[in-house]
């Protein structure tokens, strides 16, 4: 993340912490590393966001989130909230904090290594067995998939992982 | 977008755009064709694949409607609802009916047809994405990097997909060949960029047209190889080329649909 040295840009961050994915509410945007640059001229605030996925839907919704809770800082007069596609997203870009926001909701954090044919593996978000077995790779919304866990029996999603490399 | 961006010649600047224009529509009635096999797809695992693979190829031509409204073209909404059949740049492959019948009715929708087509297509856009990387036009070049990540999923569905029902029973190898005759009759303007090829192959925003083809051929031989089935061949000129605004009636009724909601009040906020 690139902040101008400026001391609003540390409020700004706060706040932002508070903005959270709309489908995923224990985890913040500032989290899922969609946060690439915060910078403040005056009281005009611009945040540039990254998209996760391009089709997303919940994009306009994190726009808006974001946009309501920067102007909610005092003395911020005006914010601009941009999408920007270089550098991509990719699912390295997850923090800490944001995999184990993920985990308390129940979904795996994206794995962070793929084999050679491109398959992946990740753990029960519940049990943390590792005898898990993929059901659809495409989940219920762009970014996750489907996985079954045989030890504790359970459903459960898994953030997919996303990389340049592909 | 990137504050360095170059300033385009007059030249430059259409030849993107008719590229762009390329791109988008094929993205846009791939996936809205796609889109008519919500609920229908052959089991639920399939339905939430296919729903989702369809919301990213729709991303992705809002992605490049976009794109051209940043360059003048007219707003992003507009061009991809309100711009008659031969004012469309898509290829013919992408506008075909998905099979019989209509889906608010009884359709007999033919899914080894959507299967080849959708494995063919994809493979060609990986192609072109490949090629758009490096394209000349940063803000294109920016957005493929991101579609590329997107579609290594879509491709690995439809490959497996065309794989299995080519290894299955008599009946399903007898559609699936059938299904490769009839996407292969419609392939002849897929790397077509009509006539604007002199345009868009000069100034390296994209591979030329004999580049694309030949990658996409060796991206599918090792699946023929493995199968046994004989390459398909890509017709030299096709009947009807979609670049030049050469479409069928399906292309016509797609948008009369397509567009009905957004024509009822082309003042809303969707
Ligand atoms: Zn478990």
């Amino acid at each position: 993340m690139v902040t101008t040295t400026d001391l609003k840009n540390d409020t700004v961050l706060q706040v932002l912490w508070n903005v959270k994915d709309p489908e995923i509410d224990t985890v913040s945007i500032v989290d899922l590393g969609m946060v690439e640059k915060i910078e403040a001229e005056n009281n005009h605030v611009t945040v540039t966001l990254l998209p996760t996925f391009l089709g997303c839907p919940a994009l306009e919704i994190i726009r808006e989130n974001t946009r309501k809770a920067v102007q909610g800082i005092p003395g911020v007069a005006e914010v601009t909230v941009d999408f920007i596609y270089s550098p991509p997203w990719t699912s390295d870009r997850v923090t800490e904090q944001g995999r184990a926001g993920l985990k308390e909701f129940g979904i795996a954090a994206p794995p962070r290594h793929l084999e050679e044919d491109g398959s992946w593996h990740v753990d029960c978000p519940y049990c943390d067995s590792t005898y898990v077995t993929m059901e659809n790779i495409f989940g219920p919304t762009a970014c996750r998939s489907i996985l079954y866990c045989r030890s504790c029996k359970t459903p459960f999603e898994a953030m997919k992982p996303v990389s340049t490399l592909m | 977008m990137s504050n360095t961006e170059k300033v385009l010649s007059v030249e430059e600047r259409e030849a993107v755009k008719a590229l762009l224009f390329q791109l988008a529509d094929d993205d846009f009635l791939f996936s809205y064709r796609a889109s008519e096999w919500l609920g229908l797809a052959p089991h639920i695992e399939e339905d939430v694949a296919s729903s989702s693979i369809t919301q990213d190829t729709m991303g992705h031509s809002a992605m490049y409607y976009m794109l051209l409204e940043n360059l003048g073209a007219g707003k992003a909404d507009d061009l991809a609802h309100l711009r008659p059949a031969e004012e469309r740049r898509n290829s013919v492959l992408t506008e075909r009916v998905n099979g019989e019948g209509y889906y608010m009715d009884t359709p007999q929708y033919d899914w080894a047809y959507t299967v080849v087509r959708s494995y063919f297509y994809t493979q060609a856009k990986k192609v072109k994405i490949d090629s758009l990387r490096n394209s000349s036009y940063e803000p294109l070049a920016e957005v493929a990097i991101k579609v590329n990540m997107e579609i290594y999923y879509h491709l690995m569905h439809w490959r497996v997909w065309f794989e299995q029902l080519l290894s299955s029973t008599e009946d399903a190898k007898v559609r699936m060949t059938d299904a490769i005759k009839l996407v292969m009759a419609d392939f002849g303007d897929v790397f077509s960029y009509g006539d604007q090829k002199e345009a868009i192959e000069r100034f390296d925003i994209i591979a030329t047209e004999e580049d694309l083809e030949e990658n996409w051929i060796l991206a599918i031989t090792p699946m023929f190889e493995k199968l046994g089935n004989d390459l398909p061949v890509v017709p030299k000129n096709a009947e009807r080329n979609g670049r030049n605004g050469e479409h069928t009636r399906d292309l016509v009724e797609a948008i009369a649909t397509l567009s009905e909601v957004y024509r009822m009040d082309l003042s809303a906020s969707w």
